[in-house]
């Protein structure tokens, strides 16, 4: 049985053209790019055709993209570098409370070297009010990082807004950019970030490779001492495969944009209806409008989640939930609370998304069994319409 | 392949004596706040021994599994012996639990400790294993 795979959020397959781009870099074309003969130079050459496909992706210029070991480097190097190079000029970081873990746990750790984070709420419906983010500058704010579209909820940040407010007060401003990227069209000089974060492995590139968008002129300071490599910036000898790799998956991106949100888009609506009209006591998470194409997070009420993901993956589908016992961590997903939902909720949510190889016909096989399982699990649990789970407890 | 053993899968999948008993007279609910889990057990009681048990769980697969498995268990059992039932047995009755979940087998413990407490209570007797026990110690009720 082949798997049907509705959790292209957290990872996706590899395009074949991508694969092919790479597969000379593993052997003929192995050289070490700092390495001063034929096959260096056109490793080095292979290197600066795949910055410039990554930089034409977000209207960047190919000098302000740097390549990094993947999106939770690139948001660690732009928080900790720009924190530690301006802690002369203050100590205050602005972010919210449902950025990726990447973002947090790197603030949880500048806390500890003493500065100090506010971590803004979202609405109920997962989205940052600009003003608040303008009323929490003091004049010791250094850096203000707000993701483009949230993981979990796929709902796009007011960008552009903060961008401007950051700019108007002279504060560095950084966006993760993983799962807007090749999703959204992005340009970095109308969003008005300083620092972007990417990474290949959600646009159907390689695992293990990314980037960061630095617009030029901002210094930050680096995080990986070594070797000169990415212009001194980032140490290491280049992952050359997962570089080009990145590359082409770019240049596909960038050509079949408008293509890819169009099609991700109706399959997700169409997905959405067919729930919507087999299953009662359904609703959605987050903003529907502004939100990626592809995803779609649904409360299944009175059922719990990690229950459902076990019979959908039985039966051979992969969707995703950051519910409790899915794992060995117990917290309950740090997002759905930000955004008010009661616990019994946050168990009862399921992230599908959807992504280029997705078919009608996958969707429809889902919402059969979607029908069967929750109907099912239903009838075990001690919930349903007049029977609410007791403690309604809200974590934000 | 998968987190759980075939024999928790098969509970998972095919949970025994799904439902409320209809002559039940002892009913305990329990909910668990570390991971959101809620488990009802219904028992029938005859002369001192549990004589049917079922069972309705809002839960992750190790809590449905375990709810299914305890309710088999407890069937047949004195009271005594009832409260004697441990979350471990029942992980062990399932051939094991992945180290992170073994928390889920609680829920059933618990709950059926609170369904023979309030019968204890109901009808006047003293039961060794009930000594200390509150079932709203680690649940809040209050909506009750």
């Amino acid at each position: 049985m082949k798997p049907i795979y509705l959790d292209y959020s957290a990872t996706t397959p590899v395009k074949q053209e991508v694969l092919d781009a790479m597969i000379p870099y593993f052997t003929e074309k192995f050289g070490n790019p700092s390495s001063l003969y034929g096959i260096g130079f056109a490793s080095k050459d292979a290197i600066e055709l795949a910055r410039s496909q990554v930089a034409a992706l977000i209207g960047a210029e190919d000098r302000e993209i740097y390549f990094t070991s993947g999106g939770t480097e690139a948001d660690n190097w732009a928080v900790i570098g720009a924190a530690r190079s301006r802690k002369n000029k203050g100590n205050h970081i602005i972010t919210t409370k449902i950025e990726h873990h990447a973002l947090l746990h790197t603030c949880k750790a500048l806390e500890k070297e003493g500065f100090v984070v506010t971590y803004l709420d979202v609405d109920d419906n997962g989205i940052v009010d600009p003003a608040q983010v303008k009323n929490a500058i003091t004049d010791q704010t250094i850096l203000i990082s707000v993701m483009f579209a949230n993981n979990e909820i796929g709902t796009l940040q007011p960008i552009a807004e903060i961008g401007a407010i950051a700019k108007e007060n002279g504060i560095l401003f950084h966006s993760d950019g993983v799962q807007a990227l090749g999703n959204v069209d992005i340009d970095v000089r109308s969003a008005g970030v300083d620092m972007m974060s990417m990474s290949a492995h959600k646009i159907y590139g390689p695992k293990g490779i990314g980037a960061l968008y630095i617009r030029k002129g901002v210094v930050i300071e680096n995080i990986l001492f070594g070797g000169g490599q990415e212009n001194k910036r980032r140490a290491g000898t280049e992952n050359l495969t997962g570089i080009v790799g990145f590359g082409k998956a770019a240049e596909l991106a960038g050509k079949n944009l408008n293509d890819h949100i169009k099609q991700v888009r109706d399959l997700r609506n169409y997905f959405l209806e067919q729930i919507r009209s087999r299953i009662d006591d359904i609703s959605v998470n987050g903003d529907l409008e502004k939100r990626l194409p592809g995803n779609l997070n649904l409360i299944f009420n009175y059922v719990e989640g990690e229950a459902l993901l076990l019979h959908l993956d039985i039966r051979g589908i992969c969707a995703s939930t950051g519910s409790a016992c899915s794992s060995a961590s117990f917290s309950p997903s740090h997002v759905l609370s930000a955004m008010g939902l009661p616990l019994e909720k946050v168990y009862s949510s399921l992230r599908f998304t959807v992504g280029d190889f997705t078919t009608k016909e996958d969707l429809d096989l889902v919402v059969a069994s979607l029908v069967e399982i929750v109907s099912k699990l239903r009838e075990l649990s001690p919930f349903d319409k007049d029977h609410r789970m007791q403690s309604t407890q809200v974590l934000r | 392949m998968g987190m759980y053993n075939e024999k928790v899968m098969d509970h998972f999948t095919n949970p025994r004596n799904v439902g409320t008993l209809e002559d039940s007279n002892a009913i305990g609910t329990f909910g668990s706040p570390v991971c959101g889990d809620m488990m009802e057990i219904s028992l029938k009681i005859e002369n001192n021994v549990i004589v049917d048990a079922k069972f309705r769980t809002f839960g992750c697969g190790s809590a449905i599994a375990s709810s299914s498995v305890a309710t088999e268990m407890v069937k047949g059992k004195t009271l005594e012996e009832a409260l004697k039932l441990t979350n471990q047995n029942f992980v062990d009755e399932l051939g094991g639990l992945p180290g992170a979940k073994i928390h889920c087998s609680v829920l059933s413990e618990q709950a059926i400790k609170t369904a023979i407490y309030k019968y204890a209570k109901e009808n006047g007797l003293d039961l060794p294993g009930l000594e200390g026990f509150d079932p709203d110690a680690e649940f809040d009720h209050d909506e009750e």
